[in-house]
Order: C-alpha cells, then sequence, then structure tokens
C-alpha cells in the first residue's frame, strides 16, 4: 500500500509538485547566475560556459533531472488540474474568490501552461541550435597582427587560435582549385585537411545566436517584448509556488513567516533579473 | 448599533427537486425582512411567504441555529457561510444586508456532496472519512483508565482542541475551487496525531482517511488557502500541513 501511496494519492501529488517545483527553483537560480554572464562576462567567458553546460557529465545528469523535473510537474499539474475540474461538476452562479485567495494561487494551471510554452519556445530557439544546429556559428574575433586585422576562429587552448582564410566551413562551397589547409569536422573540430589529423577545437557562439537573437532588426523587440511577458508569468506562479511547496511537504512552522518573505523575494528578483538580460540586449548593447 | 429596520430584498435560490433532477436558480423577492432577524429566520419568512402562495418552500439544511452543530451550509453571494467571517449561516444577521440587496444562496458545490434537494446537499462523505479513522480505539471492557491519567503537554493539547473545534459543515469543500476536503481531513487527523491517545493508530488513520478522501471524490489542495479564510471555526492550513507530514511518515513505514 505504502507504494501506490506515494505515487498515486492526493497528498503523494502535492509531495512531487513540491519537489520538482523546488528543484525547478534551483534550476532557475543556477541558469540566472549563467545568463548574467552575457552582461557582466565578455562573449568568450560566456562561450566557455556554454561549453561546460553542454559537455560536463555532472551538468549533463543536473540537466536530465531538470527535463525530467519539467515534464513531470507539467503532466502532475494537468492530472490535478482535470481532476479538480471533475470535483466541481457543477459551478456557482456567483463566486467571489478574490475574498479569500490570491489570483496567483487561483489561476497556477494558466501561469504554469503558458510557462511550459515559453519553454519549448525557448529551448527551440536556444538549446535546439546549440544541440543540432549544424550552421551554428563558431566564435570569432579580429585580431591586429604586424598592422595587419585578421579574423581568426578561437581554439579551447588559450592563445590558440586559427586564421579564418586558412578555413573550410562545412557551411561553405570549397574551391577545389585552391583547397584550404584546415576543415571544420563534427561542428567544432578542427582538422589538417591533408593529413586529416584533429588539430584543435573551437568553440560554439552562443553568445553571438544569443545577441543576434535579441537585436534582430524585424523580430528582435518582438522577443524583448514577449520573454519580459514570460518572466511576468513566472514571477506570478512563483509567489504562490515557492511557499506552497514548502505547506505540501508539511513544513509549516516558525519559520513559514520567513519562508514566505523569501519566497517573494526570489518571485519576484529572479524573473526581474531574467528579463532585464534581453532588454539589456536590445536596448543598450 | 443602529436599531433595527425593516428592507426588501430580491432572492436568486438554487431550486432542485431531487437528487436526479436538473435544478435551475430561481428569482424570489421578500418584503419586511427584519435587519435584526438572523439570515435562516429570513428563509424562515420566504418558505411562510411560499406555503402562503402554496409553493413548494425552500430546503435547507439546520439544527442547532447557535454555530456548533455543523448542519447549516449554504453560498451566500458568492462566499460559504455568506459576507461574515468566523461564522455559520445560523449566526449570520440580515443586517450584513442593505434594502434592495440581491442575494444569491446556492448549496454547496461538490461532486462528493450531490444535491438531495434545494440548497440541501449529502455531507456523508464526511461521516465515512470520519470512519475510516478518525477515533482512537479504547478498551470499553470494564477497566477503563481515566484518560487524564495520561499527561498531555498543554501546548499540544492546546493545538488538538484547535482542530477539534471542526465542526464539519464542508465549508473548506465548498469554497475550495478545487472542492478539495484537506482542511476538514488534516483537523480530524491532527486532533489525534497531536495527543498521545492517537499515537497508537496514527499509521493507518492518516492512510485510510486520505484514502476514503481521494475515493469520495474530493478534489486536490493547491494551498490557496481560502478553506482558512472561510472555516467558521478558524482552522489553520497548519493541520493540512500536519496531514501531510503524518502521511509522509505512514508512507514511508
Amino acid at each position: 500500500m505504502a507504494k501506490s501511496a506515494l505515487l498515486k494519492s492526493s497528498i503523494a501529488k502535492k509531495y512531487w509538485m513540491a519537489l520538482t517545483g523546488l528543484f525547478l527553483c534551483l534550476f532557475l537560480a543556477g541558469h540566472l547566475a549563467g545568463n548574467l554572464q552575457l552582461i557582466f562576462g565578455d562573449a568568450l567567458q560566456f562561450n566557455q560556459y556554454a561549453l561546460f553546460m553542454t559537455s560536463n557529465p555532472a551538468v549533463k545528469l543536473l540537466s536530465y533531472v531538470t527535463y525530467f523535473s519539467i515534464l513531470f510537474h507539467a503532466i502532475d499539474g494537468i492530472m490535478l488540474t482535470i481532476q479538480n475540474k471533475k470535483a466541481r461538476p457543477v459551478a456557482y452562479a456567483m463566486n467571489n474568490p478574490s475574498n479569500n485567495s490570491t489570483l496567483a494561487s487561483r489561476n497556477m494551471a494558466v501561469l504554469g501552461t503558458l510557462i511550459l510554452v515559453f519553454i519549448v519556445t525557448h529551448m527551440v530557439n536556444f538549446w535546439a541550435v546549440m544541440h543540432f544546429d549544424k550552421n551554428m556559428p563558431l566564435m570569432k574575433q579580429t585580431v591586429e597582427a604586424q598592422g595587419m586585422k585578421q579574423e581568426v576562429y578561437l581554439g579551447r587552448e588559450v592563445g590558440q587560435f586559427y586564421p579564418a582564410d586558412q578555413i573550410q566551413l562545412a557551411t561553405e562551397p570549397a574551391n577545389p582549385m585552391m583547397p584550404k589547409p584546415m576543415v571544420i569536422k563534427n561542428g567544432t573540430d578542427i582538422y589538417n585537411a591533408q593529413a586529416n589529423v584533429k588539430i584543435g577545437e573551437l568553440f560554439k557562439d552562443l553568445h553571438k545566436i544569443t545577441f543576434a537573437f535579441f537585436q534582430n532588426p524585424k523580430t528582435g523587440l518582438l522577443a524583448t517584448i514577449l520573454y519580459v511577458l514570460a518572466m511576468g508569468v513566472l514571477a506570478f506562479h512563483l509567489l504562490h509556488g515557492f511557499q506552497s511547496a514548502f505547506q505540501s511537504l508539511g513544513v509549516n512552522n516558525k519559520f513559514t513567516p520567513a519562508i514566505k518573505t523569501f519566497g517573494k523575494l526570489f518571485a519576484i528578483i529572479v524573473p526581474l533579473l531574467f528579463a532585464i538580460i534581453p532588454v539589456y540586449i536590445h536596448f543598450v548593447k | 448599533m443602529s436599531a433595527a429596520k425593516n428592507i426588501n430584498i430580491n432572492l436568486k435560490i438554487w431550486r432542485q427537486k431531487n437528487v436526479k433532477s436538473k435544478g435551475s436558480m430561481e428569482s424570489y423577492k421578500l418584503d419586511n425582512v427584519s435587519t435584526a432577524s438572523s439570515f435562516l429566520e429570513m428563509l424562515d419568512q420566504l418558505n411562510e411567504q411560499l406555503i402562503n402562495e402554496r409553493k413548494e418552500p425552500v430546503a435547507f439544511d439546520h439544527d442547532c441555529r447557535e454555530g456548533i452543530c455543523g448542519m447549516c451550509s449554504l453560498y451566500i453571494n458568492g462566499r460559504a457561510h455568506g459576507p461574515d467571517t468566523g461564522i455559520t449561516t445560523c449566526q449570520l444577521h440580515m443586517r450584513m444586508f442593505n434594502d434592495g440587496d440581491t442575494i444569491y444562496i446556492e448549496p454547496w458545490r461538490s461532486k462528493a456532496f450531490p444535491v438531495i434537494k434545494d440548497l440541501v446537499v449529502d455531507r456523508t462523505a464526511f461521516d465515512r472519512i470520519q470512519q475510516a479513522g478518525g477515533f482512537v480505539s479504547v478498551n470499553t471492557s470494564g477497566n477503563t483508565i481515566d484518560a487524564n491519567a495520561i499527561p498531555v503537554p498543554k501546548h499540544d493539547a492546546d493545538r488538538s482542541f484547535e482542530a477539534a473545534a471542526c465542526i464539519g459543515c464542508g465549508a473548506c469543500v465548498a469554497t475550495c475551487k478545487n472542492g478539495s476536503a484537506m482542511l476538514f481531513v488534516g483537523a480530524k487527523v491532527s486532533q489525534y496525531a497531536l495527543l498521545p491517545q492517537g499515537k497508537v493508530e496514527a499509521t493507518q488513520r492518516v492512510m485510510n482517511m486520505v484514502r476514503q478522501m481521494d475515493e469520495e471524490g474530493f478534489g486536490n489542495c493547491t494551498n490557496t488557502g481560502a478553506c482558512e479564510i472561510e472555516c467558521p471555526k478558524g482552522i489553520s492550513l497548519e493541520n493540512i500541513a500536519r496531514m501531510n507530514r503524518e502521511y509522509l511518515k505512514a508512507s514511508l513505514k
């Protein structure tokens, strides 16, 4: 009985909602710290961070827990909402819920659905490009050597760079008359074309993708506005969700006022900082 | 307080012949209602008027009319037990309303509380939850021990008493947007969980009561806190948190 009770009962669903929700709060804090490098760090730092986040095995494990949490939180939430709708088949002709509960607490499913739509769009725009786009740009810089400006690709090892005009990109048409000495393979590996030997690795330029996305002359403003709105929705979801998770896990004691205050601060500050980043990219940089 | 006066009101009341019929909101006009009368006395006055008109009187639940039995209900103008706080419908007075007001009166709306007739709902789902575990087993074969022989810390006794103040009226279910009964079940679980006498059967109690609650078709709690605000006895959300703790402990055993 105990096992099914920890999966199926109404209270067990609350536990899972709370645990996955709190884990996603941790994820938000971590994701925010990473994103803030778009303001406070340079392109290299951000791309190094992006590389770390897509290659480190511990991060990979955490990312699977995150995907699972998002899916479970969403599915559990949908199931709860369906059950809850069924629990009141006939609606009241006159209802005054604003007298006894907050707007956010009554609309968690709507807010959550909007957030899920945002997550999917957000992943299509950035995560999928980073992981699967074969035309993902590689990190380039202009350096000055002996008074000559030169475009170079940055290698992963410090101080390592490769002149852009000597590299055959997978996306460019090759010129059989003048083959270039270096060639890109597997997205980021750089090979000696003749010997077919790997000589280095480059960075995917997520920094460039992000800036281009929010600075796009046609869609950048819309993307920025939608992003800010989505963060507003997230703030309302967290405003109820954060402290609610503790109540669901049975924590309602002398620490509850502190948890509520912290939850409110978290719900306002985290989405606000997230929202500042695209605004900064679009309007300031 | 100002002296009582008479007001004329419009009523919109849910009328439903029996559990199977469809039901609808009906409009009534009631004149000369004293603001000193209670809400249920106003309904008595309406029923007298209806009987004189040879119409079917409105069926509604009531018993002690002093806020302790848990029998009266009614969703009045969109709120359980009406616009006042910390009271049951029988303790609501007509001085809360103004001349010319339209008052909506509806039964508790919950799948687990089917409407029997008009404003009367079947709340035996609560009885079945209580029977599933809301008790302590005591040997009554002649060697009963005095309950006071077991020392209870004052703090726990107070919390337990607060939980025991629940009269099982169902306002929590009625007001919850999810039709959840967790404030009721939380109070009943807490009442025993806090006392040494209740510890013995604590594991089965919470498991059985929650299982019965789920089987009855109540919704799931989403911590909106509406129940705590509308509860006539001021039962705290702490009781739901305590039930959540008790359930976790019991499930891991």
